[in-house]
């Protein structure tokens, strides 16, 4: 019963379908975050207590779940791959890295540019600013790895094994850096306030992420069909696909 | 923006930014794939003939 | 001819160690490694006791797992690149049972070394005596989690010739918990407050490396021996 799982996870198989799904998840995306944006730049109603500033939100939020779900989404194509000795996994695995570490990116500067107006400085050690800028550094040991051997398949495997090491790590990292926190500093103070959230606000929120997400699809098709024409570059199908 | 505008979009920039990244390196990633491939190819008809 | 994982086990240990008191370079560098980067602080920073002791925990704990990874980068080199560890692989003992007696030779020597060291270290930084046992327990657990995590990197990037920065930049960011919880341990000592907590948290992090960090380094070592 696992063979058309393995005809399904074919590198043919996979660069065919990514070049299909792609337009598809960016059609999505683009409806998604345009009225995401729309609705949540110029209509949502300010917050009562942070006024327009938490409007980055809608941008912050979607980025740092992103972070985590490309994280994950490497961790486990890492491990699918080096488990049952599905090549394509590792093909994904690379494909997510970089997006992924984008994301961390982007939340860690809009989160500290939401930080100037709330707690008044660029950067405070917030638990979750902390955890992401771990997770940051994890992200680019993970990509080092890769580049750093010769034998590429040999690359593929040392990173998948610090990908699944590295998620194990999250929640450690999460939990102890929430734990030393409450140590140093009064939590509830920088906590943004999370009260139950108006319908108007949460709407813009939830288009936002689901587009992300959509847009994490459509870039991660992209780049795992040339990870694949890389990784096959000698074999039949690559070269008819590809002639001129 | 009600002040915050200088915090405001630099942050919607910067995601929009990414974005736009994102698209653009996965495009030229895919595309030197494909040079590469076809770089290959040249080489194994080359040899071939 | 084959024998029991314990016996094996015990054997590499013994070669390791005596591999170890035959080079006292390997050991000692990493230790006066230890000692100048505690050094460093006071000098950068100001020789006022009371600013010294606020801060001791964080600096001993910081020079602790610098000089640790400094010599956890040679754990498997020398033996992956004389054969050495293809030969113990072939041997029919699992690559899991080599980590093993590797990896605690490793600890026995660095981070017990470190552990007697720590009170000179201490005494400079105007650490009182009465936070001293406390001290003890967390750099012991604390390096021989480390010797596991590092066992991982070292694994990892045994093959590579520019290994090392690619090493620190591995095994900081998962050694980042345990960094928080030894310090934070050392201080509340320090301040006259239970550490019981953070000290179960780090014996906690202990046995979790303890049982899962050799199944990943060995699987690090077959990848890039192989």
């Amino acid at each position: 019963m696992w063979t058309w799982f393995y005809r399904l996870a074919s590198p043919p198989h996979v660069y065919r379908t990514a070049a299909a799904l792609t337009p598809w998840f960016f059609a999505v995306a683009a409806v998604t975050i345009g009225y995401g944006l729309i609705d949540g730049l110029a209509f949502a109603p300010p917050d009562y207590q942070q006024g327009d500033a938490f409007r980055i939100i809608y941008v912050h939020a979607p980025s740092a779940w992103l972070s985590l779900f490309a994280y994950t989404t490497m961790a486990f194509a890492g491990a699918v791959a080096l488990i049952w000795r599905i090549k394509v996994g590792y093909a994904v695995a690379a494909a997510a890295a970089p997006i992924g570490a984008s994301f961390t990116l982007v939340a860690l500067v809009t989160g500290s540019l939401w930080g100037r107006p709330m707690w008044g400085t660029y950067w405070a050690w917030d638990p979750r600013l902390t955890s992401e800028l771990i997770l940051l550094f994890l992200y680019f040991g993970v990509i080092s790895l890769r580049q750093a051997f010769e034998d590429p398949a040999r690359g593929d495997r040392a990173a998948a094994l610090l990908g699944i090491v590295g998620v194990i790590n999250v929640p450690i990292v999460h939990f102890s850096v929430y734990w030393w926190n409450s140590l140093h500093q009064g939590g509830t103070v920088m906590r943004l306030g999370k009260p139950e959230m108006a319908t108007s606000m949460l709407w813009p929120l939830l288009a936002m992420l689901f587009g992300f997400m959509c847009f994490f699809g459509a870039v991660l098709c992209m780049r795992l069909r040339g990870e694949v024409l890389n990784r096959e570059r000698q074999s039949t199908w690559v070269r008819e696909a590809v002639k001129p | 923006m009600g002040g915050y505008a200088r915090f405001v979009w630099p942050s919607i920039g910067l995601a929009l930014g990414v974005l736009i990244w994102n698209v653009w390196a996965a495009r030229r990633h895919h595309a030197q794939a494909l040079v590469r491939a076809r770089r290959a190819l040249a080489m194994a008809r080359s040899e071939e003939s | 001819m084959s024998i029991g994982a314990f016996p094996a086990m015990r054997l590499i240990l013994r070669r390791e160690l005596r591999l170890y008191f035959r080079r006292p370079d390997q050991l000692l560098q990493p230790l006066v490694f230890f000692l100048i980067v505690t050094t460093l602080f006071p000098l950068a920073l100001s020789p006022r006791l009371s600013l010294l002791r606020d801060m001791a925990p964080g600096v001993l704990w910081v020079a602790a797992l610098l000089s640790s990874l400094l010599s956890l980068e040679t754990l498997f080199k020398a033996d992956a690149e004389d054969g050495t560890l293809e030969q113990l692989a072939l041997s029919g003992q699992s690559l899991g049972v080599i980590v093993i007696a590797k990896t605690l030779a490793h600890w026995l020597v660095s981070g017990v070394a470190l552990v007697a060291m720590s009170p000179l270290v201490a005494t400079a930084l105007a650490i009182p005596t009465d936070a001293f046992p406390v001290m003890f327990a967390s750099l012991a657990l604390g390096t021989l989690t480390l010797s596991w995590l590092g066992a991982i990197g070292a694994g990892l990037t045994v093959g590579l010739r520019r290994g090392s920065v690619l090493l620190s930049l591995i095994v900081l960011p998962l050694a980042m918990p345990l960094l928080i919880f030894g310090a934070s341990a050392t201080d509340r000592a320090i301040g006259g407050e239970s550490p019981a907590g953070a000290l179960y948290f780090l014996g906690a992090l202990c046995v979790f490396t303890t049982s899962l960090a050799p199944v990943a380094a060995a699987a690090a070592l077959r990848i890039t021996l192989e």
